[in-house]
């Protein structure tokens, strides 16, 4: 049988879910016998792959450069998998919604700031005006709560994700878990 | 010809979202590299308005790798809105929970994220050149790497409760004491811990002599290099004075006040990266260029503390007779590191008071201004918080390891470029070189753009014209 083909995809967040992924200890072992991981934080391939089986989503939809991956990765996977609360409410990424993005950017880059004050504008992609769930740009097929969920429901969601089964999470995990 | 520019884009095995230009003249030499961090989040500014109680939970979540190294810079800030001293033992339980973590973290970014490099080869097939193709190629490293980074996760699990945000440090202290049976099952790891370190420190010793030219031009040059130290020099990652030292091995500065660090430390913005440049005031922009981290604190450290660790300290000063100047051998002393953390975790857990149940101080907020600092993996981590008198916060800045590091990651992007690259061939193995200088320092990308951006990788080839004339997108 080949293998899953496996990506996993990192937006504004934090990387606490992906640390949970690797939380899943020795079972790693066991995983890479059953997955190609293609596409993550954790490997070198630069450019999204096509014909991705599924792809786990950790963060919000939060810059100009978010909004263009995102979309090139549900073009190219089967199952769309948000992980975490940032990707499925925005989460703590969304808490700069009420302010201004100018507000936010002057902050950092304008009063915490001893020499030549100014807002990056070359090279770096531009916020949008908000933190966004991931579903509301791209549809998604299955949503894991948690800040972070646990390894063992990300193993859990893997294992019947891999299998073909819809995982059951009601009774695993909840929002903030 | 023409200039050239080459974009390296992302930056894989790295924590973050940052991207590498690298500018080449006419003859095709580099003559310009840039590291541009991509994430931007805001923390400094939507804070505002919250209470003082939510901060070190809401700031944890800066980052995934080292929340509790947030979790205790903002905390002690707390500590000093109240004005209160802590108990002693929730002191030591602090400790050992920030203990805890270096050892994860680092084991992270030797064993998952660089160790591919190191044991594969900088010019191995991308394909395999991740922590897989270790447990290939080398099944008993990846699961030496794996079990080092468990057993850090599952002390933080037993005091806090969960692996990454634990909400356990709290203003005052932290919520619950240790228990004995926690106590006892974190004391039954130690011993493999401590020989998984000290194998790796063994294979890494033999393993860099085929990487004498990347220790030649990995960031091999003179900076000031700066960390918190205890009162009498020793390593330590929780409290202490800030030490300064330079490329000779002198101290500059031999103790500075963490709380007064807006007075020699100055913040500048490059309007190509969401992360900030810090530099030391005294010797100004860009003289005033230091390293933070594993390479730093073992360079101003006197002493670790521990029998083992203190060996091979002694060990890793005789690399050079200066200070050690070459960003390759991060790696080395992120190992001499988990030595120390997995010896000081077991003197800490002997400690007769250690189970005490006096771990927190209950107080209301009595002074409008607070600072903490502690060391993270990365390096001097601070967190600065003024408070109105509802205890909501009214301002805050933060200054994360990975800024302190900004100027020398892109001088040694440059330096590794200037040796590696050249001509209008493109291997994987000559970028790949670039990226791996990045991973030496380890930067942690969500954290340093915490106010800023994210990081992603990308090596552009540049013409002097700006022109972009290639660009690193590998398969």
């Amino acid at each position: 049988m080949s293998k899953i083909r496996l990506a996993t995809v990192w937006l504004d967040g934090c990387s606490g879910c992906h640390m949970s992924f690797l939380d899943i200890d020795e079972r790693l072992i066991d995983l890479a016998e059953k997955v190609d991981l293609v596409y993550s934080p954790l490997v070198d391939a630069k450019e999204f792959p096509p014909d991705v089986d599924v792809t786990l989503v950790e963060g919000a939809v939060s810059s100009e450069e978010d909004l263009h991956k995102i979309k090139i990765v549900r073009e190219r996977t089967k199952t769309l998998v948000s992980l975490g609360d940032c990707a499925i409410t925005a989460n703590v990424p969304a808490m700069r919604n009420p302010f201004t993005t100018k507000s936010v950017y002057a902050r950092a880059y304008i009063e915490n700031v001893t020499l030549e004050p100014g807002v990056p504008d070359e090279v770096v992609p531009r916020l949008l005006p908000y933190a966004r769930p991931v579903h509301e740009f791209v549809p998604v097929d299955v949503f894991v709560p948690g800040c972070p969920p646990s390894a063992d429901t990300i193993f859990y969601a893997l294992t019947e994700l891999l299998e073909g089964r819809n995982p059951e999470l009601s009774s695993r995990t909840r929002f903030g878990a | 010809m023409e200039r050239r520019t080459i974009i390296i884009d992302p930056v894989t095995r790295i924590e973050g979202h940052s991207k590498i230009t690298l500018h080449l003249n006419e003859d095709g030499q580099v003559e310009d590299a840039r590291f541009h961090v991509t994430q931007f989040r805001g923390f400094e500014k939507f804070c505002e308005g919250r209470p003082y109680t939510e901060m070190p939970s809401l700031m944890a979540r800066i980052c995934g790798i080292c929340p509790v190294s947030h979790l205790i810079a903002s905390a002690k800030a707390c500590d000093e809105l109240l004005a209160v001293r802590i108990p002693p033992v929730a002191e030591q339980l602090r400790r050992i929970f920030g203990l805890a973590q270096v050892v994860q973290s680092h084991a992270l970014s030797l064993f998952h994220l660089s160790s591919p490099d190191l044991l594969l080869g900088m010019d191995a097939d991308p394909a395999k050149s991740n922590l897989f193709g270790v447990l290939e190629k080398h099944p008993q490293l990846a699961r030496d790497g794996i079990r080092l980074r468990q057993f850090g996760q599952q002390i933080i699990e037993r005091l806090g409760g969960k692996r990454i945000h634990p909400a356990w440090v709290v203003p005052g202290g932290v919520s619950e004491p240790l228990s004995q049976d926690n106590r006892d099952a974190i004391l039954k790891g130690i011993p493999e811990a401590l020989a998984i370190a000290e194998r790796t420190l063994e294979w890494f010793k033999y393993t860099i002599e085929g990487f004498r030219e990347e220790i030649k031009t990995f960031g091999n040059f003179p900076t000031l290099f700066m960390a918190i130290v205890k009162p009498d020099g020793g390593l330590t990652f929780y409290d202490g004075k800030v030490r300064i030292g330079d490329a000779s091995g002198k101290l500059v500065a031999p103790g500075l006040e963490p709380s007064r660090y807006f007075e020699y430390i100055g913040e500048k913005v490059e309007s190509w990266s969401y992360l900030k440049s810090t530099y030391y005031k005294p010797q100004g922009y860009p003289h005033g260029i230091y390293r933070v981290g594993p390479l730093a604190r073992l360079n101003v450290a006197d002493r670790c503390g521990t029998p083992k660790a203190d060996q091979e300290l002694a060990e890793f000063h005789e690399l050079q007779r200066t200070a050690v100047l070459s960003s390759f051998h991060y790696h080395h002393a992120r190992l001499v590191e988990i030595l120390y953390c997995v010896e000081r975790l077991e003197q800490l857990l002997t400690h007769a008071d250690i189970l005490s149940k006096h771990v927190r101080a209950e107080a209301r907020p009595n002074t409008l201004e607070g600072i903490g600092a502690c060391e993270a993996p990365r390096g001097t981590l601070f967190h600065h918080y003024k408070i109105d008198e509802q205890g909501l916060i009214r301002w805050a800045n933060l200054v994360i390891a990975t800024g302190h590091n900004n100027l020398a990651m892109n001088r040694s992007i440059l330096q590794v470029a200037k040796h590696f690259v050249h001509g209008n061939r493109l291997t994987h193995g000559m970028l790949n070189r670039v990226e791996a200088v990045i991973r030496t320092y380890d930067p942690c990308l969500s954290c340093s753009t915490h106010a800023l951006g994210e990081m992603a990788l990308q090596i552009q080839l540049l013409a002097p014209n700006g022109e972009v004339l290639d660009e690193a997108v590998r398969p």
